[in-house]
């Protein structure tokens, strides 16, 4: 089980960086070239964008990780234990929830020069009716996008943080802390920090490869001449004389150094800082009562409720407007028009998401239970390396070894089936599954299993009538997870599926780039809504089924 | 000859190279509870998971076991008819309390017949008419006795009793091992009791067996 598991979902990426490899070093059987070369890397480095490509995905990559991070880092220092912290715990989920594309759709819709916040602001601006001049979202830096990737990735952190420290006695440590006279935020970086932050590290290196290689958020937010590096690479792929094919494919690789190139950076910043932090944790420097980095920190931690509430609100709003001239805050007339208009179109791209979705969330359940479960029966402990593979498809950028997937897919007789679309999209969702039911089935109590099979039951009735009902919850939180993460992918989806398949992503994307921002919003208001009905039944299921079991609640 | 009762035969436990009991070999006949002694860490629970058949693969096990002459060696856990008790009650928590007894009971009742099982074992314990409250919802005293109940509905041919009256207090514990021993001698169970409390071990009145050397030679707990 473990076996068939890691190679459905590591034998696509590796199979796709070789197939991706190949054509960078100019051998595509295929096309009929079979003479190693290395004019693909030549001729990428002599495209005129590559420059202007680089600096953006750079800046915003780099930007939004170190912002999402210290953001993430200031709010769990500074308000644990407060009661802000833990409603913003139980807000977490559904900001998670929201996929990316739906996010940025949103989050054009505040910050663009005839969005919603000039809108509100525009009685003290009166700039004679027209919307102000300035290059968002798509400035050349890729700033706006930087900023869109912190609403994002920040509750991914954040998560990340409160799952570490789960694990540890933090009410404890911090109260001796503070018993010896330090304030509480610097009690919470000189102690938890420390003991927290290897833990982190796959998380935050995540949020690094995924933020250097973001398609569907950078054609949304990002510049556009020069784009990003992936997006370029995107639109190269997508050159249909397949002249580019080569300089994409090297492309691939380059986008694949430079995610290891700043993960590796940030290791030694990792060490410069462990090395400067020395003198400052022994120093014996109490720092101060908090007051005002309480202050600060609440005030952060509305912004970013705020702007993403107000994202899918504007959303909404696009999707139900009918006439919505500049600079009125609400539309000038309402209809039902888009919702009912895109009709037939609408429902067959809802039907595909949702099975896809569906599908992709099931299959990810049962391998990763079967995995936990042989790895109980087996008494088998994994090791910090097992987590490393299981992290590897999110560590990867995805525009590396998509096309060399594809080709995987091909050869296998699946091109641009929903068997390939499923399976690409199974790459991505099952380590996220896998890592949320983890804990909670390990934590199990081994001594229930032990005293249903001394009842007399076997394995597989002490596994359906014991362990799966006593983890309900953490089982449809799960596949809640793996719903929305399917929900929200938008490269496997082009890639896989050939551009046949249209799912709630891939219409929002074009409807986007199209400039129609009603379709935009509807199928952005939509796509961010499909992940918060799954979460809401997951919590809402277990309360049902156990509303008489006060020991689940 | 077949031997009635829970035999042992010079079993031994070692973890990662490390010997942690035997080996030893002892006999448990019918009736009687015999007491393994000794500090929290010697290996005992895992000699009980060990005769249970569920000792956790980290672990290296030899020795045999017999119950009533029968090698329980090749048998899976779920056939080897021991029961358990621990010392937290385990109730399963999404099952009521009637829901608890009837997964113990075996199969091959009809339904009506079960319920008249489950019901009749609560009423004898002084717990009537509980089937179908939530386990969390009843007192210590009461979730220990449930869980009694539903290992001798799954009728054991011999019981394995891992510290069960530690977490009960003074007044409750004296009560529930008097009912437990009761049972154990009416229904004529072998059975055997690891503690390291010396009132359960005399209560037990059988046989006290030792078997971490550093208790013996008097080393406080």
């Amino acid at each position: 089980m473990p076996a068939i598991t890691l190679a459905l979902f590591l034998l696509p990426v590796l199979a796709g960086l070789i197939g991706t490899l190949l054509p960078a070093l100019g051998l595509l059987p295929s096309l009929g070239d079979t003479r190693f070369s290395l004019r693909p890397f030549a001729r990428l480095f002599a495209a005129p964008e590559l420059p202007g490509a680089l600096a953006a995905t750079l800046v915003s990559g780099l930007l939004a990780t170190l912002l999402s991070f210290l953001t993430a880092l200031g709010l769990a220092a500074a308000l644990e234990g407060t009661r802000l912290f833990a409603w913003l715990r139980r807000l977490l989920a559904p900001l998670l929830a929201i996929p990316h594309a739906a996010l940025a759709i949103g989050f054009a819709f505040l910050v663009a020069p005839s969005g919603w916040l000039v809108r509100l602001a525009a009685p003290l601006v009166a700039s004679g009716g027209l919307p102000p001049d300035l290059p968002i979202p798509g400035d050349r830096l890729g700033l706006t996008l930087a900023a869109g990737l912190w609403l994002k990735e920040t509750p991914f952190l954040l998560l990340a943080i409160i799952a570490g420290t789960n694990q540890l006695p933090v009410a404890r440590f911090l109260d001796i802390a503070r018993s010896l006279g330090y304030g509480p935020a610097t009690a919470w970086l000189k102690i938890i920090l420390p003991v927290l932050y290897g833990q982190l590290r796959l998380p935050i290196y995540a949020v690094l490869a995924f933020s250097l290689s973001v398609v569907d958020m950078a054609l949304i937010l990002g510049p556009s001449t020069p784009p990003t590096l992936a997006t370029l690479l995107l639109a190269w792929f997508d050159d249909p004389s397949l002249e580019r094919l080569g300089p994409a494919a090297a492309g691939g690789m380059l986008q694949l150094l430079l995610v290891a190139a700043a993960i590796l950076l940030w290791r030694l910043g990792e060490l410069l800082i462990v090395l400067a932090a020395r003198a400052w944790l022994a120093g014996g420097g109490r720092g101060h009562a908090g007051v005002m980095s309480r202050l600060i920190a609440g005030a952060i931690a509305l912004l970013l409720f705020l702007l993403a509430s107000a994202s899918i609100l504007a959303l909404g709003l696009w999707s139900l407007a009918w006439r919505w001239p500049f600079p009125q805050r609400l539309p000038a007339s309402w209809s039902l028009g888009n919702w009912l208009g895109a009709g037939e179109g609408l429902g067959r791209v809802l039907a595909t998401s949702l099975l896809l979705a569906l599908a992709t969330a099931a299959i990810a359940l049962l391998l990763s239970l079967g995995c936990l479960e042989n790895e109980r029966r087996h008494g088998l402990h994994p090791t910090a390396r097992v987590l490393w593979l299981i992290y590897l498809p999110l560590l990867i950028p995805q525009i590396s070894f998509m096309f060399g997937m594809t080709a995987l897919l091909a050869w296998l007789g699946l091109e641009a089936s929903l068997a390939a679309l499923i399976w690409s999209h199974l790459v991505f969702v099952l380590p996220y599954v896998f890592l949320m039911l983890a804990d909670p089935y390990r934590a199990l109590d081994e001594r229930y299993r032990r005293a249903g099979l001394c009842l007399g039951a076997g394995e597989s009735r002490v596994f359906f009538a014991l362990t799966l009902p006593m983890l309900l919850r953490p089982v449809l939180l799960a596949a809640a997870v793996g719903f929305s993460v399917s929900i929200a992918l938008y490269l496997p989806t082009l890639f896989a599926g050939a551009g046949r398949f249209a799912t709630l992503t891939t219409e929002a994307v074009a409807a986007n780039a199209g400039a129609d921002r009603r379709l935009a919003g509807t199928y952005g208001f939509l796509q961010a809504a499909l992940p918060l009905i799954g979460f809401g039944l997951a919590l809402l299921a277990p309360r049902i089924a156990f509303r008489h079991r006060r020991g689940l609640r | 000859m077949s031997e009635p009762g829970l035999v042992l035969e010079s079993v031994a436990l070692s973890l990662e190279g490390r010997r942690l009991i035997g080996p030893l070999d002892l006999q448990v006949p019918p009736g009687e509870v015999v007491t393994l002694m000794g500090r929290s860490g010697s290996g005992k629970s895992s000699l009980l998971a060990f005769i249970c058949g569920t000792l956790d693969p980290a672990f290296t096990a030899q020795g045999r076991i017999l119950l009533d002459g029968r090698d329980l060696g090749a048998l899976p856990p779920e056939r080897r008819r021991l029961g358990i008790l621990f010392q937290d009650d385990l109730l399963f928590p999404h099952l009521s309390v009637g829901g608890n007894l009837s997964f113990g009971l075996p199969p091959g009742f009809s339904g009506r017949e079960r319920r008249a099982r489950v019901a009749a074992a609560l009423a004898e314990s002084g717990l009537g008419g509980l089937e179908g409250r939530d386990p969390a919802t009843l007192s210590g005293g009461q979730r220990a006795r449930v869980a009694l109940l539903r290992m001798l509905l799954s009728e054991p041919r011999a019981l394995l009793l891992d510290e069960p009256f530690g977490g009960l207090d003074d007044v409750l514990r004296q009560q529930f091992r008097d009912l437990v021993f009761r049972r154990i001698r009416e229904r004529r169970l072998p059975a055997l009791l690891v503690t390291h409390d010396r009132a359960d071990a005399a209560a037990a009145s059988g046989k006290i067996v030792t078997v971490d050397e550093d208790f013996c030679n008097g080393h406080k707990e």
